[in-house]
């Protein structure tokens, strides 16, 4: 049986190779903090790191991601810059989508230390908030960026 | 006349707090200012007296000094949880790290549990004000017993209770035990700390689920995870109403992970809350269920709704706008007025469907053991689940729980309950445990939509430019009818939203409603249909101010010019007021022209603004409180909009959380945006042309304005936050798009086509006027990173 290494774990996954690793991780590896919020890459809910880098869980099929490390939001730190920042700034509403926005912005702010507004927005522009969220989530991100360096 | 009983003698402990210790439940009576919304009482539970109402809160304290409180409201993003906390912690002198939240289930004890409408505040500060403050009085009771002190003497304070002639202190832990022996306080007696005494209360306390939601740790409806569950995904027919005729199941069998496929039967329209029907899929994960869904041969029977099309029937709307309707309030003579008038001003107006698209599309889990139910679920109002439950599957609603989930967003879809009915129609079909998860695909083609909506207005002004004759025509499928058959004319509350309630001074006034036959499955969304109501009628207001060559907000002021509270009652007009009584929350145009004048303030209304720039208003009371917008807009040449500022003004009386009611602030004005901009359902051949955030985009973070956030300082009780301010976006941006270009946009989501080549109209810019905006594109951005 192959095995998929979710947050440093190796978790066996018997399952068809095409199937989404958002479902492997959610219903079969049981990790419920990676959200479907639309099974096609529009709304970020599933965001979640492969070999360190965002990537959106419902367009990644298994078959691609074994052998590669995946990290979720359970395998980030509680003190995480980005995990700080959203709670300075008391981001979260509902927190439906906020998983899915924390490894975004984790895998945005590794990439562009020191970014501009207008970068982060569009870095940010793929994950919706149905909350509404976004001059928060924005201000998160650049001031978690700001922590890390 | 309210009533507080204790409940540690009737030996309730173990199930609201557990362990023993000291509980307290508030029976609430209708005369109650706070329960005057409230619906009648419920049903008693085996073991309380009859006569009584039902428990509506509980505060617990165990011998440790911890609090429980029992949260009857569900938690959607609101903050409920935490604000609910803050008004029982700061009357029970608590300490904060001392309190835990817990969620009560769908039982009758805690009383109406419905979350809607912005009215969690409204109806329950006063009883959770009144349930703490008897647990710190016999707090302070019990220490005066202990120090045989007077009680005035002993002040409870940060969870210890002083002495105060002698500073002798005793923690809350000590005094439980002596408190549970004590009688509890007459309620009239009972004596509410004074506002100089909170900690919490106005202060911008963090969410108490903060640490939890950022790990992903907070339980939503599709995370309830059970030993043995089944994933069930349903095909449903895609016309409303319609039903399965045939259906092979082969195909699907055949798929890897699919253990059963059962037609669950179709509930003829109007089906309320019962499910739609269809084909479920049963599988050992979701994605199974989906692909076996896939394969299923299903022949259907679309029904009587298979020929509803958009387009025909906005004409069939435009038509009856036309024609006279039935009136709904009248006030001098309108067609003699109008025939007289100097200026005739005619507007035409149109909002189409739309659907919730919550965060979190519908999902409940459902588990039918030894002919028990227990439903784990995301929704608003878990006591009508279980009541309709009951009904639907035959059961007593005492063998039926309830547990409300966390919420990813509610908007008023997830007070329907079609997908728990599925979850405990399939667990007891199979006896076993099922969640039901829907695609986002099903949630935009099966919701309950936002109706569709034909307005005309007619106004006349004298040669003076003073508004004297006003029609307000007003066309929709009633939400009704998703619950009862032949319902053409919508009821009053529904037009009590941003349409009776239309608060200016003109002598001559008609509001008129047209039927609509209903073909597709409605519910209540955000803002209700003051929505479509306040898109037209603060539009319209702005047109008749153009056409009297008047400055729209001066304008506003001048016929905001009628007596401060406007009496529906004498004028005959039937209107609900949101189920709250009218002499306790009048329909009160001094707030109006309060929130009006903050804005104009905060904006500075009047200064210059660049070329092919504008700034527009709308004000209105909706859902009790009073929301003012005023929105600068920049046009560029190929019709691509920018918004440079949004300031928004909120009087939603006393405020609990500032920081919610800021985020929620924040919140409508981007859900305003999403809904002026992109929000559309279509319907062709009686089906939803859309399928996901592809085709039905919503805001996301590239088009966030600069945000300016008012919260009116207020004495008035407090009301709704999450509803009130979203209905004002619209028209504020609509008028701000007339002022910069001369184009009046009458037609929701906004056509950006209708913006090219449109003349700057704006004023010429003065030396220190801001710089020019990046602009923002206003389509829906593209998903990053690509995989």
């Amino acid at each position: 049986m192959p095995a998929l290494n979710i947050n440093g774990k190796e978790h066996p996954v018997d399952a068809e190779q095409s199937m989404p690793l958002l479902w492997v991780i959610r219903d079969i590896a049981g990790l419920t903090g990676t959200k479907y919020g639309c099974g096609i890459g529009e709304c970020g809910a599933c965001t979640v790191h492969i070999g360190g880098k965002a990537a959106r869980a419902c367009k990644v099929i298994l078959g691609d991601a074994v052998g590669h490390d995946v990290t979720t939001i359970e395998g980030l730190p509680d003190t995480h810059p980005v995990i700080r920042a959203f709670a300075q700034l008391k981001v979260p509403a509902c927190g439906f989508c906020m998983p899915g926005q924390i490894m975004q912005a984790a895998s945005f702010i590794k990439l562009r230390s020191d970014p501009e507004d207008d970068e982060i927005v569009q870095a940010m522009s793929g994950n919706i908030c149905r909350c509404g969220a976004y001059e928060r989530i924005v201000a998160a991100v650049k001031q978690a960026a700001g922590a890390q360096r | 006349m309210t009533r507080i009983v204790n409940l540690s003698r009737r030996k309730l402990l173990k199930a609201i707090g557990g362990g023993s210790g000291l509980v307290l439940g508030v029976y609430f009576s209708a005369t109650d200012r706070a329960s005057a919304i409230e619906e009648p009482a419920r049903p008693l539970r085996a073991g309380f007296e009859p006569g009584q109402l039902s428990p509506n809160v509980f505060v617990a304290m165990d011998p440790t000094g911890q609090v429980t409180l029992t949260v009857s409201r569900p938690e959607m993003g609101q903050g409920i949880r935490t604000t609910f906390a803050m008004i029982m912690a700061d009357e029970l002198a608590a300490a904060w790290p001392r309190i835990v939240v817990r969620q009560s289930d769908g039982d009758a004890k805690y009383g109406d549990q419905i979350t809607d409408a912005s009215r969690s505040i409204l109806i329950m500060e006063r009883p959770l004000r009144l349930a703490a403050a008897s647990v710190r009085q016999m707090l302070e009771a019990a220490a005066a017993q202990t120090w045989r002190a007077l009680i005035a003497d002993c002040r409870a304070v940060d969870h210890e209770v002083i002495h105060v002639p002698t500073a002798r202190v005793l923690p809350y832990a000590q005094l439980v035990k002596t408190a549970m022996n004590l009688p509890v306080p007459n309620p009239d007696k009972l004596r509410l700390r004074d506002s100089s005494s909170r900690r919490y209360i106005g202060h911008a306390i963090p969410s108490i689920d903060m640490g939890a939601m950022l790990k992903g740790k907070t339980p939503f409806g599709a995370d309830v995870t059970l030993p043995g569950i089944k994933y069930a995904s349903i095909e449903r027919c895609p016309v409303y109403g319609g039903k399965v005729k045939n259906f092979d199941p082969a195909g699907a069998m055949a798929v890897r992970g699919v253990e059963k496929v059962i037609e669950i039967p179709a509930n003829p329209a109007p089906s309320g809350h019962l499910p739609l029907g269809g084909i479920a899929v049963i599988a050992s994960n979701s994605w199974a269920a989906f692909q076996g869904r896939k394969k299923l041969k299903i022949e259907w029977d679309l029904g009587s709704n298979a020929s509803h099309d958009t387009t025909a029937y906005r004409a069939e709307m435009q038509a009856t706008a036309r024609r006279t309707g039935k009136s709904v309030r009248t006030l001098g003579n309108f067609e003699s007025a109008y025939a007289g008038a100097a200026i005739r001003v005619v507007g035409e107006y149109f909002v189409p469907y739309q659907t919730h698209a919550t965060m979190e599309p519908p999902v409940a889990v459902a588990a039918f053991e030894n002919s028990k139910l227990i439903v784990m679920a995301p929704t608003q109002s878990p006591q009508t689940a279980r009541a309709v439950l009951a009904q639907y599957l035959d059961l007593k609603e005492a063998d039926i729980v309830v547990r409300p989930t966390f919420l990813g967003n509610g908007f008023g879809r997830k007070a329907l309950h079609d997908y728990i009915c599925e979850a405990g129609w399939l667990a007891k079909a199979t006896n076993g445990r099922i969640k039901v998860v829907w695609t986002r695909e099903d949630d935009i083609k099966h919701g309950y939509y936002q109706p569709i909506c034909f307005q005309r207005l007619d106004g006349g002004l004298d040669k003076n430019g003073v508004p004297i004759a006003w029609r307000h025509r007003t066309v929709f499928p009633s939400l009704a009818s998703t619950f009862h058959a032949d319902q053409v004319l919508p009821d009053a509350a529904q037009l009590g939203q941003g349409f009776v309630d239309m608060p200016y001074a003109i002598p001559n006034l008609r509001c008129e409603v047209g039927a609509a036959p209903a073909h597709m499955r409605l519910g209540p969304g955000r803002g209700g249909l003051n929505m479509a109501h306040t898109f037209a009628m603060c539009s319209f207001i702005d047109e008749l101010a153009s056409a009297a060559g008047k400055d729209p907000a001066n304008f506003l002021f001048t016929y905001y010019a009628g007596p401060k509270k406007i009496d529906m009652k004498a004028l005959g007009v039937d209107y609900p007021n949101y189920s709250a009584l009218i002499e306790d929350y009048p329909l009160d145009v001094g707030r109006l022209q309060n929130v009006l004048q903050f804005a104009m303030d905060r904006a500075s209304w009047g200064d210059p603004l660049l070329p092919r720039q504008g700034r527009g208003l709308a004000v209105h009371r909706s859902f009790l409180s009073y929301a003012a917008a005023i929105i600068v807009v920049t046009v560029a040449e190929n019709g691509q909009i920018s918004i440079p500022r949004i300031d928004l003004v909120i009087d939603c009386g006393q405020v609990i959380n500032p920081d919610r009611v800021k985020a929620l602030m924040e919140d409508s004005i981007m859900y305003g945006l999403g809904f002026a901009l992109y929000g559309e359902v279509t319907v062709k051949n009686g089906a939803v042309e859309q399928r996901n955030f592809d085709d039905y985009p919503v805001a996301r973070a590239v088009i966030t304005p600069e945000m300016h956030i008012h919260v009116v300082p207020s004495g008035h009780p407090p009301t709704g936050a999450g509803d009130p301010a979203v209905p004002v976006i619209a028209p504020a941006l609509c008028n701000a798009i007339f002022a910069a270009t001369g184009k009046r946009i009458r037609t929701l989501p906004i056509d950006l086509n209708l913006l090219k080549d449109a003349p700057a109209t704006a004023p010429v810019p003065t030396a220190g006027a801001p710089a020019a905006p990046t602009a923002i594109p206003l389509t829906p951005a593209g998903p990053a990173p690509k995989n």
